[in-house]
């Protein structure tokens, strides 16, 4: 039981670890500012849940975990918001979200 | 009253989460913080359905599950966009609509949007959504409408 815990609990911690990498090559490889936008909610998402979940698995069950529980909550609360205001931003100043695969490093200067 | 009731002992679990002593010094001035931050956010009239819309708790949890399991599915779809060797992206924006009738509705709505990896309100407004989107098809999934209807069910109102 203890091993299948174990088990699940570290293929969440690298699924989580991978997703992050996954995410910041996403913000190098991808074009512009809104589809970086995207590879930055992955490590919001699935980044930090699954990794959350192995350590949820790991510790005892107790305060700890419902600390990581919290820590969970505030992340699935802000994290959207703060994409939200970056994206809006950009729109308010005034890049275009329908540019496609464009790159928009030399747009702003207007 | 209830509502003030409510907020106070939910600031009373966390703060015992957070310290995890049962020292009656530190459980004491818990209360005293508690109480203090309750009568401040009464004055400033925050303690309303809007400001902490516990109302909502309920049909929240039995909305979580299946915006999980859409997260999920969205992460591997924009992983498989970044990791392919070749970029082909068909990202666009557009306008969805939105039948939630109250502000927090709106923000469930327009949360659970950037909360999904692949897609990310750029701006709201009462009736609809600017969403943009890494490709085109989640955009579509958007107009069909079943998040809308889902969240529209957590806000409760006909």
């Amino acid at each position: 039981m203890n091993i299948l815990i174990d088990a699940v609990s570290w293929i969440a911690l690298v699924t989580g670890g991978l997703l992050m990498v996954t995410s910041a090559l996403g913000m190098v490889r991808l074009p512009n500012l809104f589809t970086r936008l995207h590879a930055g909610s992955l490590a919001d998402t699935g980044g930090v849940g699954l990794i959350l979940l192995g350590l949820i698995l790991q510790t005892e069950p107790g305060l700890n975990t419902l600390k990581l529980l919290l820590i969970g909550f505030v992340l699935f609360l802000t994290t959207p918001a703060a994409s939200h205001a970056v994206g809006h931003a950009a729109l308010l100043g005034g890049l275009s979200p329908d540019s496609g695969d464009a790159d928009d490093s030399q747009s702003t200067n207007s | 009253m209830g509502r003030m009731i409510s907020l106070a002992v939910v600031l009373l679990c966390v703060w015992f989460v957070l310290s995890g002593s049962t020292d009656p010094f530190l459980l004491a001035s818990g209360v005293v913080s508690v109480l203090l931050v309750v009568i401040i956010a009464h004055r400033m009239g925050m303690i309303d359905e809007e400001g902490f819309p516990i109302q909502l708790l309920g049909r929240v949890v039995l909305y979580l599950p299946w915006l999980v399991c859409q997260i999920a599915l969205a992460n591997l779809a924009v992983a498989r966009t970044i990791l392919a060797p070749s970029m082909k992206i068909d990202s666009g924006s557009a306008w969805v609509p939105a039948s939630q009738k109250t502000p927090v509705g709106l923000v469930v709505f327009a949360n659970s949007i950037t909360l999904t990896p692949g897609t990310v309100s750029l701006s709201v407004l009462e009736d609809r959504i600017h969403v943009h989107a890494l490709s085109r098809k989640s955009l579509e999934d958007l107009h069909q409408g079943e998040m809308d209807r889902r969240v529209s069910a957590v806000e409760g109102r006909r």
